[in-house]
């Protein structure tokens, strides 16, 4: 018998929701004044729903560790977001957004949540236009949109590459309102490193001011976790340096089961690592596919050449190019899902055809398209009669300039070549994960009062995600979501008066805090924390990155755990508890990244099928058209693994069975 | 794998905002020119840290030259020698073996040293509080495609918008004044017709709150423009000084 209870309503697909939505239970406003909401994080989801609650009248609490609440990792998205507004008359729906969403995902993401957020999709277009967010728009006046990955119609909602720049300064704007109007207390840069349970429900939370080094003790009546996902386990991530598991993982410790650790989405265009020095890693937008074609040498002796120096791309002949994806995916060719791209890139590496230094790298080539498409459009409208190749390049070179102009600059600062002149190199890395925390319909984890929203929580992708997916279920999440199902909970908690934070479990949660920092600074090592998580982000890469095996997976475990007894003996924590100490915020991270990797093994070590982001090389296609492809196990593993921490190293399996009521289950082909 | 770029680095080093700060200075070898300003900072701080050193504390998070947290005063110059980029987008291949570096905090009255190189910009976040912003509840918006926008004023709005509140503007000016900053929020809103109704409280309690957090006039010097990574125009100075005049006016 499972333990977990999803909630999701009854009734048929199509009115769950607004059926449940106009059925919850509410608080009537005079009680809404004194109920305390903690949220923690302040990125699209976390804004969002901090915002929306304080003006429904909650007493609200954000915290973050960045200096502003503006700075979360939200802003870095670049290409979109998605909508069923069917505004292009290209024959989208609630449905199809559903239905793409739900394929995507290869089959592992509920039916109820995300036709949920199908539905809300097109509110947030509506709420952020409102706001003043200046999305991308035609010269009628009207919204524009673009393609991305994975599905047929139009539906991406943009601001140039600054999409999730633009909704989070929407969000930040509403929040800082509420800030003003006294609704919500900001504290930015303040960490949270417990939470705080009182007979099983959540109450609240330790945090360490980040500037002074005080524990500080903040009750609340629910605590929302929206603090993104958890892909610098990897080290090398497109995450930002500060993106962290930490709250999470103090949850998950507290006894909120983790949903599906083991699916990561790997990019697959990113800049490669250009040496040991590497910090972090960055994105080329998923949108430069559309006009980028992907290929590698065909001869070995080719990549050698360019390996060593002695050859250059542009010295590569037509016929001695293999366009890999075009010739494997011949549907879909360059615009197959992330994690098709991914491992066909990897595959092609590991054969020896990489073209950089380190043999990992592929390329990404304008030049057909700048020529014969764009340049030949530009030379018609100009009436220029037979052009010159050089005249081709010139004329399509201003049309690409226009469509992806800064992420061009920005792949020539990073890398310091021209990719108007020379292809880009662009290698698969971390990006985002799909499993987090797991919650029920109401995005309450297996703690009652505890909730996980956005990232941070793993419903609604499945197994991988869609490109412009994360900002919708952010949002979603946070403006449209949680206000209503909170009061589902915060209905039955009106008669409870505020907590002192003199109460024991308060005063035991910070005494843990406490000493857990006093370990840190008595360890008095010799590697800085950066030596251990470079580590940790090896094994994970190598073992539980793009592809894994079970001899690996278990070699990886038993890597991970003498790294986390080689981290308790040998790093080293300068400075000290009461002051600003980057580096211990640092170590507490890393601490818990050392104890997720471990779980993020396991999951992928027990789940021996293949599904979206998660590939098993013993569970492939071995024959016909499908060769070689990602091998499902419906039989086995249509369900979400939720795992219960059960202490230290040792993690129990949950299962919450997936029910396609709605949807034909069928394989992914992008052949 | 490393370089071979050895340079001299002269850092402020400030134990907090109370204690007095200098500069200090170390050397840094073998550095690659294809790593980032961040990550020798990364080397300086490793060899700090194993040597028992105290590293450098720093703002950093996103590294690729959006969130607006990098903040360093590279040799006199905010976000140092390149136009147009964050700290953290720029590269060593931008300077020289043998190279000396000063590297300083944001100075600013309104931006108080929290340690070494980080300060505290929370003023931009009281400024935004005060008027950034329009008030629609959530759940209030009709359908975003009832409120036709041009696409001119669309595109112009957004330019505005692309601001990361990195406040190089303000370590940059002579008089440490926040227009750009603030001007870049009030012409983002003044440009779309969703932001007509609070026009004339945004202008004036936005200024009267940059004002109170100390931050200085403007002297029409442009440096401002010249060291925003995103570019922002001085034109929103004036267009701001235009908002807060007519508010003032029908007061």
């Amino acid at each position: 018998m499972s333990k977990l209870d999803s909630k999701i309503p009854e009734g048929s697909l199509e009115q769950k929701w607004s059926k449940y939505r106009s059925t919850v239970a509410l608080v009537n406003p005079a009680n809404k004044r004194s109920l305390e909401i903690i949220v923690v994080g302040s990125g699209l989801a976390g804004a969002s729903a901090a915002s929306s609650l304080a003006e429904m009248g909650y007493k609200v609490k954000v915290l973050c560790f960045q200096d502003s609440a503006r700075r979360a990792h939200s802003i870095a998205a670049q290409g979109g977001i998605n909508a069923a507004k069917n505004y292009q008359n290209d024959g989208d729906s609630t449905y199809r957004l559903f239905y793409d969403t739900i394929k995507g995902g290869d089959y592992r993401a509920r039916e109820a949540n995300v036709y949920r957020l199908a539905e809300v999709s097109a509110n947030i277009i509506d709420q952020c236009v409102a706001q003043g967010v200046p999305l991308a728009r035609e010269y009628g006046g009207m919204l524009s949109n673009r393609s991305f990955g994975g599905t047929q119609v139009q539906r991406t909602f943009y601001a140039a590459g600054q999409t999730g720049q633009q909704l989070l300064l929407g969000a930040y704007s509403a929040l800082q309102r509420q800030v003003g109007l006294g609704n919500v207390q900001m504290l930015a840069r303040h960490e949270m490193l417990e939470v705080v349970t009182i007979e099983g429900k959540a109450r609240g939370i330790i945090a360490r001011d980040l500037v002074t080094g005080k524990l500080e003790r903040h009750f609340g009546h629910a605590v929302l976790l929206c603090t993104g996902g958890y892909g610098n386990v990897f080290f090398l991530s497109t995450n930002a340096m500060g993106s962290n598991v930490t709250a999470a993982w103090k949850a998950h410790k507290k006894g909120a089961f983790f949903g599906n650790p083991c699916y990561t989405q790997i990019h697959p265009t990113c800049i490669p690592v250009s040496g040991d020095h590497q910090s972090k890693l960055t994105l080329m937008s998923e949108s430069l596919r559309n006009d980028g074609r992907i290929w590698v040498p065909k001869k070995k002796e080719d990549a050698e050449a360019i390996k060593a120096g002695k050859k250059k791309a542009t010295d590569i002949a037509e016929e001695d190019r293999d366009y890999y994806l075009e010739r494997r995916y011949p549907a879909f060719g360059n615009l197959v899902p992330r994690d098709v791209a991914s491992r066909a890139a990897k595959e092609r590496c590991d054969a020896g055809y990489g073209v950089n230094k380190t043999g990992e790298a592929v390329y990404l080539d304008f030049a057909s398209n700048m020529k014969y498409k764009y340049g030949k459009q530009e030379a018609i409208k100009k009436g220029i009669a037979n052009p010159t190749e050089k005249q081709l390049h010139e004329l399509g070179k201003e049309v690409v300039k226009e469509k992806y102009g800064n992420l061009f600059d920005m792949y020539k600062q990073i890398t310091g070549e021209d990719p108007y002149e020379v292809p880009m190199m662009i290698y698969p890395a971390v990006h985002y994960t799909m499993g987090g925390l797991w919650v029920d319909y109401n995005l309450m984890t297996t703690v009652p009062g505890l909730y996980a929203l956005g990232e941070a929580n793993f419903s609604d992708h499945g197994a991988n995600r869609l490109g412009a997916s994360a900002l919708m279920q952010g949002l979603a999440d946070g403006y449209f979501v949680i206000p209503y199902t909170i009061g589902a909970y915060l209905s039955k908690e009106i008669s409870v008066k505020a907590i002192p934070t003199s109460h024991p479990a308060f005063e035991e949660a910070e005494n843990n805090v406490k000493e857990l920092i006093n370990k840190f600074f008595a360890i008095k090592g010799t590697k800085s924390v950066d030596h251990f998580h470079k580590r940790l982000g090896k094994i994970m890469w190598d073992k539980c990155g793009m592809a894994r095996n079970e001899a690996g997976l278990k070699q990886a475990i038993s890597e991970i755990q003498q790294l986390q007894k080689d981290f308790w003996t040998d790093v080293r924590v300068p400075g000290s508890a009461d002051e600003f100490n980057p580096e211990l915020e640092k170590a507490a991270r890393v601490a818990d990244f050392l104890e997720l990797g471990e779980l993020m093994c396991l999951d992928a070590l027990h789940r021996k099928e293949s599904c979206g982001g998660h590939f098993r090389e013993e569970s492939q296609e071995t024959e016909g058209e499908q060769q070689g492809e990602a091998k499902r196990d419906d039989a086995n593993f249509m369900y979400v693994g939720a795992w219960e921490f059960k202490g230290q190293n040792s993690f129990e399996l949950h299962k919450e069975e997936l029910k396609y009521d709605v949807i034909k289950v069928s394989q992914r082909s992008y052949k | 794998m490393s370089g071979n770029m050895n340079l001299t680095l002269k850092v402020w080093r400030q134990k907090n905002a109370k204690a007095t700060g200098k500069l200090e200075t170390y050397k840094v070898a073998d550095i690659s020119p294809d790593m980032s300003f961040l990550e020798m900072f990364d080397v300086l701080n490793e060899q700090l840290i194993t040597k028992g050193d105290e590293p450098i504390a720093f703002d950093h998070d996103c590294r690729e030259g959006i969130c607006g947290m990098c903040s360093m005063y590279i040799n006199g110059r905010a976000h140092g020698p390149k136009s147009a980029i964050t700290t953290c987008q720029l590269h060593m291949r931008s300077f020289k073996d043998g190279d000396t570096i000063v590297v300083e905090p944001w100075r600013a009255a309104a931006f108080p040293v929290i340690k070494d190189l980080t300060v505290d910009r929370s003023a931009f976040d009281r400024i935004i509080s005060k008027g950034g912003f329009i008030s629609v509840n959530t759940g209030n918006a009709q359908d975003a495609n009832c409120l036709p926008i041009p696409k001119t004023d669309a595109d112009a709005s957004f330019e505005a918008a692309a601001c990361i509140g990195c406040g190089a503007c303000v370590a940059t000016c002579k008089n440490s004044s926040a227009m750009l900053f603030v001007s870049a929020k009030i012409s983002q809103l003044a440009l779309l017709p969703q932001g007509q109704v609070e026009r004339i409280s945004r202008a004036k309690n936005m200024v009267a709150q940059m004002d109170d957090e100390g931050f200085g006039n403007c002297t029409n010097t442009g440096a401002c423009e010249v060291e925003c990574p995103k570019g922002i125009s001085l034109e929103n100075i004036a267009r701001m000084n235009r908002e807060f005049f007519v508010a003032n006016i029908k007061e």
